[in-house]
């Protein structure tokens, strides 16, 4: 059995949390510059030139890309092996206060609207897992693009046609809210929480890599077909790029329903994942 | 190339604009979002309003706190959409133009098109950009509301699109 390290965890959460805030992930970048010079409608190149500076600027000069720097969602992988010394949410937790020193603070009460000062508690998901490693995926996320999210609960008659019709049915209106191009997290299956669960977990992929499940991959590329022909456009200014992708992940489900959460990420991604 | 506009809006240039066309607003707008707007109208509704609108530009943004060697740190714009019941009141009682993100209400469209108003896009998640056009920044009230405090800041050249026009053209609904 080996001891985790939990200061090192504070620490590796706090310094990733200022490097994805000012560094959008580069598949994204990258798919935005695709976007950009592909784009004929003179709106959204305009929106794009000033994204892609904007993502420049940020990186070079070490500023958040946005303003709203969101607030920290983790997926934890601990390893069976290790023997917790303390409280590995309280380390997760002091990493984001840390690290959220100099962003925007945009974490509050639900009920009283009061700030926590700190952008502290963190959503953090947790799970088991062979070995003796901490494995953390960490996402800024912004709320414009929460906001604009869905979850349903389909009939087994219903089917695969209406989730698909849905999926898309969401992006469309969500419109310019987002900050389009969007990125969509897609969770297929579960329960309502397992469903949303996944859509989350699915942002987490690299844009452009394709998904080890041939028949999803297909669904994928579908959705993101019929996606960018709504001609949304970046910031909804119309043309050719709406998406910059589609991620599903899925879960057995129970014989009666089939669960379809829909999570919409603007078009910075923010995002990372390490392992102590 | 994009038309060089100063900010207070006159009246005559706000009607001059077009729904898609590229703008850089220089000179100075009062800054505030959601919990702002809220305790304004609760100032409004008591007789007193907090702050003097008329003939202002209004932009939706809650910045992040400033890096060293900036005066303000990244201020892209917020979801206008948020502010949609709010706004055909202030258009209706002076306000000259609003920026922020997003499709508006047919209310807020009526609204500025009823009183020669404009509503500017600016470019949501380009807060860095943003911040390189602040040239000053004063705090005006509502301090203990942190980030959705209400500011003034002046910029120079800030990029947006008209959104929405003083004859009521919407970008978001010509596809």
């Amino acid at each position: 059995m080996k001891r985790a390290d939990l200061s090192l965890l504070t620490q590796k959460i706090q310094e990733a949390i200022v490097s994805i805030a000012c560094n959008m992930h580069p598949s994204c970048r990258a798919a935005l510059e695709k976007a950009r010079l592909q784009e004929d409608c003179p709106t959204a190149r305009f929106a794009l030139d000033v994204m892609c500076r904007n993502a420049d600027l940020a990186a070079q000069k070490g500023y958040p890309v946005c303003q709203d720097t969101g607030m920290a969602v983790v997926f934890l992988s601990v390893g069976r092996e290790l023997i917790l010394p303390g409280d590995i949410y309280e380390a997760v937790n002091e990493g984001v206060r840390r690290g959220y020193k100099m962003l925007r603070k945009s974490v509050l009460d639900p009920v009283t609207r009061v700030n926590t000062g700190d952008n502290t508690p963190a959503v953090i998901h947790t799970r088991l897992t062979e070995g003796d490693k901490i494995g953390v995926e960490i996402m800024l996320k912004g709320f414009g693009s929460e906001n604009m999210s869905k979850v349903y609960l389909l009939n087994p008659a219903q089917g695969m046609d209406e989730a698909k019709k849905l999926i898309v049915q969401s992006v469309a209106q969500a419109g310019s809210n987002p900050c389009p191009p969007v990125i969509v997290g897609v969770g297929l299956g579960g329960t309502l929480e397992k469903a949303c669960e996944l859509s989350k977990h699915a942002l987490f992929r690299e844009i452009g890599s394709a998904n080890p499940d041939p028949q999803l991959d297909e669904l994928e590329k579908y959705l993101l077909d019929k996606i960018n022909k709504l001609s949304i456009g970046a910031q909804g200014f119309g043309g050719k790029t709406s998406a910059l992708g589609v991620f599903i992940e899925k879960y057995p489900t129970h014989i009666s329903s089939l669960p379809v959460a829909v999570n919409i990420l603007c078009h910075c991604s923010r995002a990372t994942s390490f392992a102590i | 190339m994009e038309k060089k506009i100063t900010l207070p809006l006159d009246k005559q240039t706000a009607l001059s604009l077009t729904a898609g066309e590229g703008v850089l607003l220089s000179g100075e707008m009062f800054v505030f979002r959601d919990a702002g707007h809220k305790r304004l109208f609760e100032s409004i509704k008591a007789g007193k309003p907090d702050i003097d609108y008329k003939g202002e530009t209004i932009y939706f943004m809650g910045p992040c706190p400033a890096m060293p060697g900036q005066i303000m740190g990244s201020c892209g714009p917020t979801t206008s959409g948020r502010m949609d019941k709010y706004t055909p009141y202030m258009f209706d009682t002076g306000l000259a133009a609003q920026i922020g993100k997003g499709k508006r209400s047919p209310e807020c469209v009526e609204a500025i098109k009823r009183n020669g108003g404009v509503y500017f896009a600016a470019i949501g998640g380009a807060g860095a950009v943003y911040s390189s056009c602040v040239t000053a920044v004063k705090e005006i009230c509502y301090a203990d509301l942190g980030t959705e405090a209400v500011r003034r800041i002046t910029v120079k050249d800030f990029p947006a699109i008209v959104a929405i026009d003083s004859q009521g053209n919407n970008i978001y609904e010509k596809k």
